[in-house]
Parts: structure tokens; C-alpha cells; sequence
């Protein structure tokens, strides 16, 4: 092959300045097709919400805007609440700070019984998944507490701990861990006899064997548990600072419909879903980036 | 056939489930000298593909022993590299990875990391894979994936290669391809190899011997046909000699008179 290729690089000379016109041409419509292509898909994926979004905010402002309406409209949620729409960042004394600090705060503690849950998850779900024995000894208690819903841990918890912070940082543990448990010992349960055959002959200890077979061949379906398990934190944060009390987005929305600030909960509330909506495209992400390759087997 | 290299002996395999056993292999005994080719060859269901994980140590024997280089086999090992049906590599690695977790795990003691990777190159070469090491299996073709299977098992520089109907799930113009590959190794390397068909022209091309099973349940070794074509063996002249055809011949009646393969026997 590279032999044919040497012999025939000699010849094109005559013809290359040709080709470098050809290409010449073909540059600048290629760039612009590549732009309209690229408006032509942003218009196709955004316009339609842009539309819904407008639709459903019209709908809001014309059912709200009568001056008994119990819930305000679009117009008075910018109005009554535009000090904290345009200071996130702000910070006063105590609970009085900008929306991106109760965010924030409530983002530390789900980092934190998240990260606990996704560790301690995976080790019980590897654990189950792996021994018959293990399996038949704690999956009828998971498949039991996992049904208990995650505010109910809260006045244990609080019992436990003697403290606010630590007890909404174990309740978003305990409400992620079940998920992350149950898919990665299905995962594990799922790794193809083949993998395991070749793991074998090669004589993989068990710590190779967990690193290289296991944690890959098992990674799409423990990704799929820690999605599950972050959105079900997020949901759980919310309702738990709400009890707890404190700096973080719960207590803020509890806080407002106390002090019947209407709006502010508005407001707080498009937060909370759009941070959600990150934190689960965060862990899609970081999925399909360890994934890759693996799904398509 | 001076000394015996791998030796089978008496093997029997009773499967047992639910209280119901099935016998598979009975009274299974062969000896295979070093650097010889022997086909397994039979009718789906015959246990062959057992036969063969029994000798890879995946499966237990119920009685009987392997031998192997005088040392009785109870356990998978890269001494008897595997080169499973359907390739099995391993997804999420690279071309070049899959043979190099092999070769880390086999040569990590006596060969350095430089030694290592060419050690992984030159068998990447070998089944001329070289070019798309740094792919991952799903990027390339089946034949290709193959061929990465076999440069693994290669790779261990096994005692006995074991080949279990490596090339069952491919095209007939790239099986024709990979058995002169095949062939070609085997000439250079002088391996031992122990591979399971189902292909009578392929068990006669590449083998020494031909192992032709029975039918199961309880299969035995029905017959042994020696094949004595000279190597290097090329399939343009074979497909007109006539102790090519005679070896066919042979086993085609094995099979299709003696042993047709009953349905009902499953």
C-alpha cells in the first residue's frame, strides 16, 4: 500500500493548483452552510420552547391578574421580588442572603450524603450483587427501607444527631443510597459469562478484577442508579432544610410563605428546577464519558 | 505421536440440575503431542465446547484428570489461552489494551513495561492488527475483533491454544482469510492447539488430527482421523487432492451416516 502511494506522489504536481482553487471555492459556502445548518438546528430544538414558554406565561398572567387572584402574576412576581431576582449574590446577617448562597448551601449538603451514598451504594450493591449469600441476607431489608419516605428519617436522624445540618446530610443519604444499591448489584449480577471467563484464564485477582471487569462491564447500570439518586436528593434537600431550618433554598421557601411572600417562592422554585435539571445532566454527562464504549458492546 | 504434551484422561462431565443429571462426556481420552493441530469436531449438543472448558479449566471434570506438560490442570490459566466464540474482548478497552492486560498480567514479573509493549505490538502484528490498536472493539469489524481474540490468547504464549469455533460467527471469505492466518501462525510458532467446529472443511484444512464426537448425551470420542496432507497446506490446491477429499469424505460420512444428528436426542 505505502509503496503505490510514494510512486504515485510525483504526479499530482501539475494538477494541485487546480485543486487549491477547488478547494478555495468550496471553503466559504462550507463554513456558511455549517452556520445555517447550526442556526437551522438551534431554531428547530429552541423554538418550540420558546413557544410553550410563552404560551404557559400568557396563560399564568391572564388567570392571575386580577387583583383577588390568591397566587401573583408574572408581571407582579418581577416586581414584588426583583431586589432578589437581580442580587443572587447578595449576602446580609443570618438566613437574609441572595438566592445563589441558600442554593449553595443546600448543594454542600447534598454534595456531601451524595458522595457518602454513592461510595457507601456501590460497596453494598457490588457486595449483593456479587454473593448469593450477601443477597439473601440484606436485599429483602433494602427492598423494605426503601419504601420508608425520606422525611420520615428526619425526626430519627435529628433524634441522632442532636443537630440540623448532619441530620438533612444523612437524610439525602439515606434517600440516594437505595437506588445507587439496587442497580449496581444489577449490573454486577448482569456482567456477561464471557468477561468472567476471561478474567479467569487471565487469573485476575479480585482487586483486578473489581477495577478492570467489574466497575466497567457494571458502569452504565451504576450510572443509572446515581442519576436516579441525585434527583431524589434534590427532591428530599428541599423538604428536609424546610424542617431543619437555616441557610439553604428549603428554609428560604419556608421562610417566604411565613413572611406570605408569594413571589419570592416563585422565584425559588424556578431555582430549584433548573438546578435539578443540571444536577441531573451533570450525572448524565459524566456517564456517557465513563461509559463510553461500554453500552455498545 | 511420541510423547503425549496434553493429556485427557477418561474424562466423564455429569451435569446435575434440579435432581435430573445428564451425563455429557463419557470415558473421554486423548493425547495430543506438542506442536500439533487437533480439530474437535461434532454435532451441536455433543459437549465439545464443554470438552474444551474442561481442558481450559472452566469447567470441572466429574472424574478423570488433564495433564498438561505433566501437571494436572484444576483450574483456568493463561498456560491454556482461550479464544472464545464470540471474541470476548473487553468493551471499554482499546484494541491494544485488551492484549495488553493479558501480556501486564502474564509477563509483569520477568519483563519490563518497555519489553511489555512491544511484546503487545508485535502481536498485534502478527494478526496484522497493528494499525487499529488504538480503536475499541465496536469500532471494528467482527473478523477484526477476532483476530484481536486470538492475538490476545497469542499473546500468553500459551502451552495450548484453545479455540473454541473462533471463526463460527464470521463470513465464509473472512474465515477463509483468518484460517490461512491461523495456519500461518501455527507454522511460524509451532503451537499446540485444541480447536472445537463444526466446519468439516475447516477441521480438514488446519488439522493434524481430526477428534470426531458422537452424539450426546454421555458423547464419547467416536473416531480419530489422521490427516496426512503436508504443510504448508493452500486451499486452491487442496480443494482438487485427493487425500483432501478422502479425509472429507470421512468425516461427512462420520457424521451424516453414523452419527446424524438426532433431534430428539437433545
Amino acid at each position: 500500500m505505502s509503496v503505490t502511494n510514494l510512486k504515485l506522489n510525483p504526479e499530482p504536481t501539475p494538477q494541485s493548483p487546480a485543486q487549491v482553487i477547488a478547494l478555495g471555492h468550496t471553503a466559504s459556502p462550507g463554513i456558511d452552510s455549517r452556520l445555517s445548518r447550526l442556526a437551522a438546528t438551534a431554531a428547530t430544538n429552541l423554538l418550540p420552547l420558546l413557544v410553550t414558554l410563552t404560551l404557559l406565561i400568557l396563560a399564568w398572567q391572564l388567570t392571575c391578574s386580577s387583583p383577588e387572584s390568591s397566587l401573583p402574576a408574572p408581571t407582579r412576581v418581577l416586581e414584588e421580588s426583583w431586589e432578589l431576582i437581580a442580587h443572587p449574590f447578595y449576602t446580609g446577617q443570618g438566613v437574609d442572603q441572595g438566592l445563589f448562597w441558600h442554593v449553595f448551601a443546600s448543594l454542600q449538603r447534598v454534595a456531601l450524603g451524595y458522595a457518602m451514598a454513592a461510595a457507601v451504594g456501590v460497596a453494598l450493591g457490588t457486595l449483593v450483587g456479587q454473593s448469593a449469600l450477601a443477597m439473601r441476607g440484606l436485599d429483602p431489608i433494602f427492598q423494605v427501607l426503601r419504601t420508608v419516605p425520606p422525611l420520615a428519617w428526619l425526626p430519627l436522624s435529628l433524634a441522632a444527631f442532636q443537630d440540623g445540618n448532619p441530620s438533612a446530610i444523612f437524610v439525602i443519604f439515606i434517600t440516594a443510597i437505595w437506588p445507587i444499591i439496587i442497580n449496581t448489584a444489577v449490573g454486577i449480577r448482569n456482567i456477561p459469562q464471557d468477561y468472567q471467563n476471561v478474567a479467569k484464564v487471565l487469573r485476575l485477582n479480585g482487586f483486578e478484577y473489581f477495577g478492570k471487569i467489574m466497575l466497567p462491564a457494571a458502569a452504565p447500570y451504576i450510572f443509572t442508579g446515581l442519576r436516579i439518586g441525585i434527583g431524589l436528593s434534590w427532591l428530599a434537600i428541599v423538604a428536609a432544610e424546610m424542617l431543619i431550618g437555616g441557610v439553604g433554598i428549603g428554609f428560604f421557601i419556608w421562610d417566604a410563605w411565613n413572611s406570605s411572600l408569594i413571589s419570592d417562592i416563585i422565584v425559588a422554585l424556578i431555582y430549584v428546577g433548573i438546578v435539578g435539571f443540571l444536577l441531573d445532566r451533570m450525572i448524565a454527562l459524566i456517564g456517557r464519558a465513563v461509559t463510553r464504549g461500554t453500552a455498545n458492546a | 505421536m511420541t510423547k503425549s504434551y496434553l493429556s485427557l484422561e477418561l474424562i466423564d462431565k455429569t451435569f446435575e440440575r434440579g435432581g435430573k443429571r445428564t451425563e455429557v462426556l463419557k470415558q473421554v481420552s486423548l493425547s495430543v503431542a506438542k506442536g500439533e493441530f487437533i480439530s474437535i469436531i461434532g454435532h451441536s449438543g455433543c459437549g465439545k465446547s464443554t470438552l474444551l472448558n474442561i481442558v481450559a479449566g472452566l469447567t470441572p471434570a466429574t472424574t478423570g484428570v488433564v495433564l498438561l506438560d505433566d501437571k494436572v490442570v484444576d483450574e483456568p490459566g493463561p498456560d491454556r489461552a482461550v479464544v472464545f466464540q464470540n471474541h470476548s474482548l473487553l468493551p471499554w478497552l482499546t484494541v491494544y489494551e485488551n492484549v495488553r492486560l493479558a501480556v501486564d498480567k502474564v509477563f509483569s514479573p520477568t519483563r519490563n513495561k518497555q519489553d511489555r509493549h512491544e511484546w503487545t505490538m508485535r502481536n498485534l502484528d502478527l494478526v496484522q492488527m497493528a494499525h487499529a490498536a488504538d480503536k475499541r472493539p465496536s469500532e471494528v469489524s467482527g473478523g477484526m475483533k477476532q483476530r484481536v481474540g486470538i492475538a490476545r490468547a497469542l499473546a500468553m504464549e500459551p502451552k495450548v491454544l484453545l479455540l473454541d469455533e473462533p471463526f463460527g460467527a464470521l463470513d465464509a471469505l473472512t474465515r477463509a482469510h483468518l484460517q490461512d492466518q491461523v495456519m500461518q501462525i501455527h507454522a511460524t510458532l509451532g503451537n499446540t492447539v485444541l480447536m472445537i467446529t463444526h466446519d468439516v472443511d475447516e477441521a480438514v484444512l488446519l488439522s493434524d488430527r481430526i477428534v470426531m464426537m458422537t452424539n450426546g448425551p454421555s458423547a464419547r470420542i467416536g473416531e480419530i482421523l489422521d490427516v496426512p496432507l503436508a504443510r504448508p497446506r493452500r486451499r486452491i490446491e487442496l480443494a482438487s487432492d485427493r487425500t483432501y477429499l478422502k479425509c472429507r469424505e470421512a468425516v461427512l460420512k462420520f457424521l451424516y451416516e453414523r452419527h446424524r444428528f438426532v433431534e430428539a436426542a437433545e
